[in-house]
């Protein structure tokens, strides 16, 4: 819509159909197409939208469900009676504020970065909120998705807007071929092995390249789910045919307006000579798969690496940074990350719990026997119902592991699905914070595949050799 | 929300880099349907120890710096989740600023909603800080938010920048919920424009 010609980013064309008004250079006030919500992040916000008596904008374009606290097994008796009480206030209050919902036992229950494109909801050139980090994900079909904080679920729930600073654009390349055993989470992780957890702060980054034009949309999702963790405000992919053919047919997917939706998406991809603030290669013909040892998603490495020494890092508070994730990890330094020994093997969550992740996992286990204790949480009713028609399930449950209910799960441990002080977990999301899946529970960090291979190994490996 | 204009208290060294709203506040903590009472977990998987007495290593468990106010903090302070409760945890617990070389954006845009200043200074500024405020007899520090400015024990005057619309919101306390509701005309007709050219985005089931 506007005027100006000079070559815009995806980014600046998404952000300049969503200005209502330029408050000053660093503050614009942006229309939201889309807010999604859960159970944790959402009851102040309501409760504050009670006591100045106002109500929901646009209930139409607002859709909860409940993911972070749900039980995984055992669906009908929610034994925490906190969980319970969040459970029921997200459920009272899209009653109260007649918001579309998807409950336990409804099969689009799921979660809520999951469900938003498995139901179309997800389009290109939208803006998505949610009061959750990971809604970078949606970024993967060239839509604006970024989490936000309860004050700002509130503020969207009462205006539909949001007010804003522009981020800055970043390109990131990522050329090459991948080999054979390498995935779009290795990929990410790889990436911010390189620049860091606070390599994107302040930015939106645009993934382009030929190793991202030949992604899936569960891939391209991978990728932008983890964006946050390189501290981006966002992460961006230009829709293309793949895009399109993912959401042609879903349930919420433009009908009757389909051709005119497709003529807008295809005018979204950055132009031509667009300007990015900063810009960033990833070669990816020889990326290996890779695994954290540490306690942020930057402390990663390939497979056939070894645990780092902190000796060797001359920034003090970085040598620092290792000797503390050592020591909460329990790992030596010079160890062989294949040597790692494991407790535990974790699919599931936002990351990686979608169809093909499932199919690429069982495919390892198929046959197989698991060493360590393992489980399996699909992202959706619909990703597990499918699995099943499938006969993945089978695969999973004969090789040992669980097949639970969807849920977030053990990727943050607010249900009952948590580690234990000191076990270590092999899992396919994407914090390995301290005590994010447990108190003192270790985490490393892999793909679907990798997890798999770990799984029936009983330590961290290699998954090229099940290949 | 509550205004900010000055506070004078003592600040807390907690360097550690990439701080997680994890750490901050764990997740085990977030059922709550409530914004207040969360100080008592701050931090609490490093606060306490395994059989809940506190860990007397932690900066804020020692007695000179129970009662801080101020936290000086570490390379990329707030990462990781959205959580507001990171911040309602640590306003909880008497945190009213915090001062470092970078935050994580969702953490420093929850600060503001909150009356929560968090001041960003270069790395040579901090370090000189931290020297300072170690010292217990000089660990107080004077925020002055109209002025832009920090005053140590030491006599030294450090100024900081900040963004006037935040500041403005800070010293105003002001509820952004109700200003954006009076640009209600303009919010209506941008709704009509887009009905016109995205139908599809207006429609329940495509
Ligand atoms: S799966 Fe994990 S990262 Fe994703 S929304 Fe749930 S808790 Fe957050």
């Amino acid at each position: 819509m506007s005027e100006n010609i000079s070559p815009k980013t995806l980014f600046d064309k998404i952000w300049n159909n969503h200005v209502i008004d330029n408050i000053d250079e660093n503050n614009s006030l942006l229309y939201i197409d889309l807010h999604l919500v859960h159970e944790v992040t959402s009851p102040q916000a309501f409760e504050g939208l009670r006591l100045t008596k106002r109500k929901v904008r646009q209930p139409d374009k607002t859709y909860a469900v409940p993911d972070h606290n749900v039980p995984t097994l055992n669906r009908n008796k929610i034994e925490d009676e906190l969980s319970k009480k969040q459970l029921a206030a997200l459920e009272k209050n899209t009653k109260d504020f007649n918001i579309s919902y998807f409950p336990i036992g409804d099969v689009r229950q799921g979660i809520v970065h999951i469900i938003g494109p498995e139901q179309g909801l997800t389009q290109p050139g939208m803006t998505i909120v949610c009061g959750d980090s990971h809604t970078s994900t949606h970024g993967a079909f060239g839509a604006l998705a970024f989490g936000i904080g309860t004050s700002e679920v509130e503020h969207v729930l009462a205006t539909q807007t949001l007010m804003q600073k522009p981020a800055k654009n970043m390109r990131i390349n990522l050329n090459g071929k991948m080999q054979i055993g390498i995935t779009a989470k290795d990929l990410i992780l790889g990436l911010i092995g390189k620049i860091g957890t606070a390599g994107g702060t302040g930015h939106v980054i645009e993934y382009s390249g030929d190793a991202i034009k030949n992604l899936s949309m569960e891939g391209r999702m991978t990728i932008c789910n983890m964006s946050i963790e390189a501290g981006a405000r966002a992460g961006l992919i230009a829709p293309d045919e793949t895009t399109f053919n993912y959401i042609n047919g879903r349930n919420f997917a433009p009908k009757k307006d389909w051709n005119e939706a497709l003529k807008f998406w295809k005018s979204l991809p950055s132009d031509e000579g667009a300007k990015y603030d900063s810009e960033e290669i990833l070669e990816v013909d020889k990326l290996e798969p890779q695994v954290t040892w540490g306690t942020s998603p930057q402390d990663v490495c390939s497979i056939k690496g070894e645990v780092p020494d902190p000796n060797s890092e001359k920034d003090l508070n970085k040598k620092q940074s290792i000797i503390n994730s050592l020591n909460y990890m329990g790992l030596k330094p010079g160890t062989k990350m294949e040597d790692i020994k494991l407790d535990q093997v974790f699919i599931g969550s936002c990351t990686n719990s979608r169809i093909e992740d499932l199919r690429a996992a069982a495919d390892i286990v198929k046959g197989k026997n698991v060493k360590t204790k393992a489980m399996v949480v699909p992202g959706s009713g619909l990703v597990r119902q499918q699995a099943e028609k499938e006969g993945l399930d089978k695969i999973f449950k004969e090789a040992g592991f669980e097949w639970r209910e969807s849920g977030c799960s053990m990727c943050l441990a607010m249900n009952a699905d948590k580690l234990k002080p000191g076990e270590r977990c092999a899992s396919t999301s994407n914090r390995n914070f301290e005590g994010r899946q447990g108190k003192g529970g270790r985490t490393h960090l892999v793909s679907p595949i990798m997890a798999a291979a770990a799984a029936i190994s009983g330590h961290l490996t290699d998954v090229r050799q099940f290949i | 929300m509550e205004k900010f204009k000055k506070i004078i208290g003592i600040a807390a060294p907690f360097t550690r880099i990439n701080v997680d709203t994890d750490l901050i506040i764990p997740a085990e903590s977030l059922k709550t349907i409530s914004r207040k009472g969360l100080g008592k977990d701050l931090f609490s998987y490093i606060r306490f120890n395994e059989d809940g007495s506190e860990n007397k290593k932690f900066i804020l468990n020692q007695p000179h710096y129970k009662s801080s106010q101020i936290l000086v903090t570490g390379k990329n302070f707030g990462c990781g989740s959205s959580r507001e409760h990171a911040v309602w945890a640590l306003k909880d617990f008497g945190i009213k600023c915090l001062i470092g070389t970078e935050f994580a954006d969702i953490f420093y845009n929850n600060c503001f909603k909150n009356g929560v200043l968090p001041i960003i200074l270069k790395n040579n500024q901090i370090e000189n800080i931290i020297k300072i405020i170690s010292l217990a007899k000089t660990s107080e520090l004077e925020i002055d938010l109209e002025n832009q400015s920090i005053k140590t024990k030491t006599g030294k005057n450090i100024g900081f920048d900040i963004l006037p619309y935040l500041k403005n919101n800070l010293l105003e306390g002001i509820d952004d919920i109700s200003k954006t509701l009076e640009k209600k005309k303009l919010i209506d007709e941008f709704e009509i424009k887009i009905g016109k050219h995205y139908p599809w985005l207006n429609k329940k089931n495509g």
